[in-house]
């Protein structure tokens, strides 16, 4: 029953998405329409309707429905409450209906409180809201039923994927579905702006809120991601160039752009047509990424859920939006007029630079990500991996955090050599001496020891804007602006460190031995069975303990789990400031000794703190941004009050 | 700064127009070199015939894909080190050599894609091994079983009925 009004909610959504469609387009040819009115409610209907919906799978995963083949095939009643519920998200068609449930809550709320745009420009871009999400309901209505009964109910469900059941993967998905869907907003504002030619620094505004907690969400699922994949898949690794991490990548690399470009739109009205390039190229990448994962086309070790003809409709969709905007891109942008100009040494300038570098990166992340695709086609299977990305990544990713350091300090227009000179100077300075120092510290790759050279300059200059000036009347965004380029400097540092100072050790141990690993001595003590709710598991006791330290317990697990059977192996590991111990233990050889593969690996946990830093500047910057916002409309409201005042007088 | 000063080196359609270009010369030079070092550091993936029929040059790092031989597995002496032979469940085998703690989903019978090269002696040396984890993965046993057992609830379930 609680099923089947999810259902219906679904094709109302439709319904509604369709009705806002028609409006917002009507709209645009009649002076006032009718139908137009409508736009805005149906939007906010329309996002309560795809949260009910959503509430209901969430009900049926929570009770077990089992005649629901979705909870069959997906669940399993010995599951904690807390994995019976994220397993809802955990598959197909629950993840589709939740991006759409996102993207139809964001549609409500951009009907319910935005007022600043011109009424024509916000109907162009409901309706374009509304196109976007009647894909996904066709979709999801046609081809990926997520409350299909059986005819039979199940005896019991199948359970999910052991890999999945953990608390980092319940908030993952939904945290880059948040960020894809704040891109589809930022793609239907472009669009907007577009038909109406309205690309304004109004626009940006508006829009630069949304890009701004996509990229946040992007940020964090990003960064949650690479760190269940370390400790998860047990492999020590953070960062594999798979094609599922790339396609989280990509629509990062375009956010980031964008977000950067839409400052420009704002605060001095260039970069226009770029930016609306930029808002469509965003929302592709998200779409692409969605399908290369739903799609299974790439082979990849992250990838869940995969059904090859679902990956058609997907990027029959792709093409009809991506091809629809850049139609729409084609035809409009030549009406929009050209922006303020500025010179190349200023802000601007920067910001120009860091686009194009940031274009660059995208376009070889890109490249490298669909060419094992491309050659398919020619019968020849290849695979391309960090050989190729970081090298070739390297070359514009270094030019990029150069200018990175720098722009910050230049004025708005133009900028004069004489002013910056010191700054300049001083981490020039700063990154020779490290260069230096880097290089007698021990036998690096090059990379890592331009990342380690970089990352400490980086760090320096990401607080230089703070220079000389009251810290209590720094803007917030400002603050928001240096804790993320801090977070890339501190993220930098983790990267650079964890792949010059990693030390490993495998080796066969009998219970009771003791191998040394850096200044670590590791002792294994036992190896015991243990029980969890739907697993066992043998449990390696390591004492570890280094210098005059008291030794520690970690306790790497290698799990059975019965619903599926299947075997995990859980790492453990001992964070430390300065570095994280990363234990997982293997099989049992024949003569009774235990496999260990050890780690020590120097500051790795930075890569995630910097993740985090770099979230949380975004998150200043839109408090910083919204707060802004908000005195602007007292300040009109004022404006107009007494403007009344005086007329009336 | 005079808007003068501004406008000096550009004329209105000029910074557009600079800019496009500048965009487009640093795509073209990423295109360029991604694929450039698209075909110096794609590693080739080969299935297990495609290895016996044409092995790839030794110490070239690639890529190898199939199927984990029913009853290959062996740990050596040293218990790090697994050997076991990758086919295409034809007459295609290669023996693979690796150091390390195999990924969770390695079981024989089971698809595995291996990182690594060829060494002097024809084996294939792996650094990393891949086993592919599917949300719908389904022991072949259990999806039977439960077949089974619907067909045997219909059963019961229509038996009085005609």
């Amino acid at each position: 029953m609680l099923a089947e009004l999810g259902l219906a909610a679904l094709w109302l959504c439709a319904a509604l998405a369709l009705l806002q469609l028609l409006g917002g387009a009507l709209a645009q040819r009649e002076a006032t329409g009718e139908l137009a009115a409508l736009v805005r409610p149906a939007a906010i209907v329309q996002g309560v309707l795809a949260m009910f919906a959503f509430a209901m799978l969430l009900w049926v995963f929570a009770v077990t429905d089992l005649s629901v083949k979705l909870v069959a095939t997906n669940s399993h009643s010995m599951k904690p409450l807390i994995f019976k519920l994220s397993g809802a998200w955990g598959n197909h068609e629950g993840s589709m209906l939740l991006w759409v449930t996102v993207m139809a809550m964001a549609g409500a709320l951009i009907a319910l409180i935005e007022k600043r745009l011109p009424e024509k420009t916000m109907q162009a871009t409901l309706a374009s809201q509304g196109f976007v999400a009647l894909g996904f309901y066709a979709f999801l209505l046609l081809s990926s039923n997520p409350f299909e009964r059986l005819p039979i109910p199940a005896i019991e469900g199948q359970g999910l994927n052991p890999l999945l059941q953990d608390i980092g993967l319940a908030f993952h998905p939904p945290t880059l579905y948040f960020g894809y869907v704040g891109l589809s907003v930022a793609f239907s504002f472009a669009v907007g702006a577009l038909l109406t030619r309205q690309v304004t620094p109004e626009f940006a505004r508006v829009m630069r809120p949304w890009v701004l907690g996509a990229w946040v969400f992007l940020t964090l699922g990003i960064t949650a991601g690479s760190y269940w994949a370390y400790y998860e898949l047990g492999w020590g690794g953070w960062w594999f160039w798979d094609p599922v991490e790339n396609a989280s990548l990509m629509p990062w690399l375009a956010a980031t752009a964008l977000l950067h470009s839409a400052s420009v739109l704002a605060a001095r009205d260039a970069l226009r047509t770029w930016t609306i390039m930029l808002g469509v190229v965003a929302f592709s990448m998200s779409m692409l990424g969605t399908f290369l994962v739903r799609s299974g086309i790439l082979t990849s070790v992250h990838a869940f859920a995969v059904d090859p003809e679902r990956g058609s409709f997907i990027l029959f969709l792709l093409i009809l939006y991506i091809g629809g905007a850049l139609a729409v891109f084609g035809l409009r942008a030549g009406s929009v007029t050209e922006g303020t100009r500025f010179k190349a040494w200023s802000r601007e300038g920067a910001l120009v630079f860091n686009n194009v570098m940031l274009s660059a990166i995208l376009g070889i992340v890109l490249l490298g990500t669909l060419y094992p695709l491309l050659t398919e086609a020619f019968d020849v299977r290849v695979s391309v991996g960090p050989p190729y990305f970081n090298p070739v990544g390297a070359i514009f990713v270094v030019p990029m955090l150069l200018v990175m350091a720098v722009g910050p300090l230049l004025r708005w227009r133009g900028d004069s050599w004489e002013r910056l000179k010191m700054p300049i100077l001083v981490i020039a300075a700063i990154l020779i001496v490290l260069a230096a120092a880097v290089y007698f510290l021990g036998d690096m790759s090059v990379l890592a020891w331009i990342g380690l050279t970089l990352a400490g300059g980086l760090a320096v200059a990401s607080f230089l804007p703070l220079r000389g000036r009251n810290l209590r009347r720094v803007p917030i965004a400002t603050w928001g602006m240096v804790c993320a380029h801090f977070g890339i400097a501190v993220a930098l540092f983790g990267m650079a460190s964890e792949s010059a100072f990693t030390q490993e050790k495998l080796a066969a141990v009998s219970p009771g031995a003791t191998e040394q690993l850096s200044d670590w001595n590791i002792t294994l003590e036992s190896v015991d069975p243990v029980a969890g709710p739907n697993w066992t598991a043998l449990e390696a006791k390591l004492l570890v303990s280094r210098g005059n330290e008291k030794p520690v317990i970690v306790a790497p697990q290698s799990r059975n789990f019965w619903a599926p059977p299947q075997e995990t192996t859980e790492s453990a590991l001992l964070t430390r400031w300065d570095g994280q111990l990363y234990a997982v233990v293997g099989n049992q050889a024949e003569d009774g000794r235990w496999q260990l593969r050890l780690w020590w690996k120097p500051f790795v946990t930075f890569i995630w703190y910097g993740g985090l830093l770099i979230a949380f500047g975004g998150v200043l910057a839109i408090i910083g941004r919204v707060k802004t916002d908000l005195k602007r409309r007292v300040v009109k409201r004022a404006i107009a009050q007494r403007r009344s005042f005086e007329e009336a007088a | 700064m005079s808007e003068n000063d501004v406008s000096k080196g550009f004329k209105p359609k000029h910074q557009r127009l600079v800019l496009v270009t500048l965009a487009l010369v640093a795509l073209i030079g990423a295109g360029l070199l991604a694929s450039w070092g698209l075909r110096n550091q794609a590693n080739y993936f080969y299935l297990p015939d495609q290895f016996v029929a044409a092995p790839p040059p030794v110490g070239q790092a690639i890529r190898l894909g199939g199927m984990v031989a029913e009853g290959s597995i062996k740990t050596l002496g040293d218990g790090v080190t697994v050997s076991f032979v990758v086919t295409d469940q034809k007459e295609a085998r290669v023996p693979v050599l690796y150091t390390g703690i195999l990924p969770d989903l390695f079981v024989e019978n089971s698809g595995v894609v291996a990182d690594g090269s060829m060494d002097a002696k024809g084996v294939f040396v792996a650094d990393n091994l891949l086993a592919k984890h599917d949300e719908n993965y389904v022991p072949k046993e259990l999806e039977e079983m439960s077949q089974h057992q619907a067909a045997k609830m219909v059963e019961e379930t229509t038996m009085g009925l005609e």
